[in-house]
């Protein structure tokens, strides 16, 4: 078990003050300006040290990602955009950060947007988060008047503003181009890419997008060292991560632990079990809705990290692990997230637009087995028409889903077309 | 993916920003930079939202209002008709006092999300989304993932996330709004946020959470 001098969202649940008071007796702001004082090329290399992977979902190194803009700044401003539009399904780890511990998020953005030339840093919070977005944005004041950020943040020299800006329900936005869409006052479409944002984001301006839980470990690993976030979690997955831990479990709760834990030991230890013990397990959706679900026999001894999930074929996604007895119907659990995807596809791309309404369609039937046993086929077919096939990844992430379930559950897709079958057949005998 | 209901309702003729609004939006301008100011379309469409449930007790936006937001951004008006409508907060018709935001997608379904949508139904006489009741109290509307799933199900009133609903707490929780009272929001079940049921059993060993 992580040791909680190990832990770095101390006040995860809310216990303690979230305002600068408490924030700095938990150790945040401290030594800013002496990070700032190492420089942008020290804190990129420490970021890159660490090990840390995006905690967005992507994984992608954090400290890279940093690298990629410009090194010098030219007629164009940098800027740093952090996503706060926690929105997959499962996930509600961020709003943790932003209510109770909203002070690490700024001085990440502050640390951040140093090491890549930014002077300026929207947080683009999701519209429903009002009272979460309320404790940033006193947040936010409560540094200025401090001056921690401003003009001359922490006394470094470096002139740093943060904005919040909210979002208003759209699933599409949590996409860092249709995110920047969104800040630009447009409907949140995914741009195409190439350009990277890097070169060509906000207000065609280099601009990084990072997950809220990204930026608020910053700190935190520049305070106390690359070696020893590294040391934590496993080979090329590092650290710790905030899981959040939903559905049919005795204590479904929020925790953050190393990468790497046992699926099992995250929750028997942290969620209080399976409700009827983990015999009575059906299935773990382990990163978030858009992750394909794994059968009890993976989830035995599963390892909750990037690579470890990736070589089952799910992914770690944003480590909300979403649970199910044997009491659920597998099938309409993965249709209502069909629903979902087709609720939320922008629009812009055909297969996206048309496969997700489709497949929400076929999907619908199979609950009910209104279907052909060869749909089946058709229906994985149909998912790997859209997967790969649309501008951003929402096609691959409705397509996920109703993949993991055939994969794993086809013989019960079968039983209940057989039953619709049958009950059919039996009600023309009885006519 | 639910059907709606919109009964007919009438555009009002006007719409003016009152003087809250207009302080609101010139701090929001002056977060983007100059020449930038269509970044200001959705905070500007929640404030005309927002001052609409001030005065009217329906939180929604008029298209007079979408109107005004284009002449004060210098924007055209299609630019803001076509954000208001692609964001599924932005009500495009009136709504009740209390717009009932109920969370169906699969981390709340797990937990009993049907339970709570049919005790809503019947708490407040209301048969199809997007319905407004005839005193003008209660409007439900079907929403995705609120981003709260380990306190699933989720009951969003207004701003206001109320959390581990079941049946009867949706019941009660409506009963006491129809009398005008608004019950602390968070979890219904009375636990500490986000941590497990029975307290956090992370983050005990700390010093400064043995100090507080």
């Amino acid at each position: 078990m992580l040791s909680d001098q190990d832990r770095i969202f101390t006040n995860l649940y809310g216990v303690h003050d979230w305002r600068l008071a408490g924030a700095r007796a938990r150790g945040d702001w401290d030594g800013t300006k002496e990070i700032i004082a190492r420089g942008r090329d020290a804190i990129i290399e420490e970021m890159k040290a660490s090990g840390l992977r995006g905690r967005g979902g992507a994984g992608f190194p954090t400290g890279m990602k940093w690298s990629f803009m410009p090194k010098e700044i030219g007629a164009r401003p940098h800027y740093l955009v952090v996503n706060a539009d926690e929105s997959e399904p499962g996930t509600c780890k961020d709003r943790d950060i932003l209510r109770h511990d909203p002070h690490k998020l700024v001085e990440g953005c502050l640390l951040a947007s140093f090491a890549m030339g930014a002077h300026a840093c929207y947080i683009y919070v999701r519209g429903e988060f009002t009272n979460e977005a309320k404790h940033l944005q006193q947040a936010v004041d409560e540094a200025y008047e401090a001056g921690l950020i401003g003009k001359n943040a922490c006394g470094s020299g470096w002139d740093f503003d943060c904005y919040v800006h909210r979002g208003a329900g759209a699933y599409i936005c949590g996409e860092e181009t249709a995110l920047i869409e969104s800040l630009e006052g447009k409907k949140g479409m995914p741009r195409l890419k190439p350009p990277f944002p890097a070169a060509v984001g906000l207000y065609g301006c280099p601009t990084t997008v990072n997950n809220v839980e990204s930026i608020a470990v910053a700190p935190t690993i520049l305070r106390r060292g690359a070696a020893w976030f590294s040391a934590l979690g496993r080979p090329k997955n590092a650290g710790t991560k905030l899981f959040c831990i939903s559905g049919h479990v005795n204590k479904p709760c929020n925790v953050e632990e190393e990468l790497g834990i046992p699926l099992k030991e995250l929750i028997e230890k942290y969620a209080g079990g399976v409700r009827g013990g983990w015999d009575n397990l059906l299935a773990v959706i382990p990163g978030g809705a858009s992750v394909p679900l794994l059968p009890k026999a993976t989830c035995d001894t599963i390892l909750m990290d990037f690579d470890s999930l990736r070589e089952v074929r799910s992914g770690l996604g944003t480590a909300a692990v979403i649970v199910m007895d044997k009491s659920t119907d597998v099938i309409r659990a993965i249709a209502r997230l069909s629903a979902f995807y087709k609720h939320e596809s922008c629009g812009q791309c055909t297969p996206c637009r048309e496969g997700t309404g489709w497949m929400m369609r076929v999907m619908n039937r199979m609950v009910q087995g209104r279907a052909e046993p060869d749909e089946i086929d058709t229906l994985e077919q149909v998912t790997k028409q859209v997967e790969g096939h649309t501008i951003c990844a929402l096609g691959d992430a409705a397509a996920w889903p109703i993949q993991g379930l055939i994969r794993h559950f086809r013989p019960l897709m079968l039983e209940r077309i057989q039953q619709y079958k049958s009950r059919g057949a039996a009600r023309m005998a009885a006519e | 993916m639910a059907e709606t209901a919109t009964a007919a309702f009438e555009q009002p003729e006007s719409f003016a920003f009152d003087a809250e609004s207009e302080a609101e939006i010139a701090t929001t301008i002056a977060k983007y930079p100059a020449g930038k100011q269509a970044s200001g379309v959705l905070p500007l469409l929640w404030i005309a939202q927002r001052q609409m449930g001030r005065q009217t007790n329906s939180a929604w936006v008029p298209v007079k209002a979408m109107d005004e937001i284009a002449r004060i951004l210098e924007i055209a008006p299609i630019r803001v008709y076509e954000v208001c409508t692609f964001y599924l907060m932005f009500n495009t018709a009136p709504v009740g006092k209390f717009h009932l935001q109920l969370c169906t997608t699969t981390p709340c379904w797990l937990r009993g999300s049907d339970d709570v949508v049919a005790a809503s139904r019947s708490a407040t006489g209301l048969k199809g989304w997007k319905e407004v009741s005839a005193d003008g109290l209660f409007s439900m509307t079907e929403v995705e993932c609120l981003g709260a799933c380990v306190n699933a199900p989720i009951l969003q009133v207004n701003d206001d996330f109320y959390e581990d609903m079941d049946a009867e707490k949706t019941k009660a929780l409506i009963e006491a709004l129809r009398r005008g009272e608004i019950p602390k929001p968070g979890s219904m079940s009375g636990r500490q946020t986000s941590a497990p049921d029975g307290g956090p059993i992370t983050l005990t060993t700390l010093s400064f959470a043995k100090a507080q």
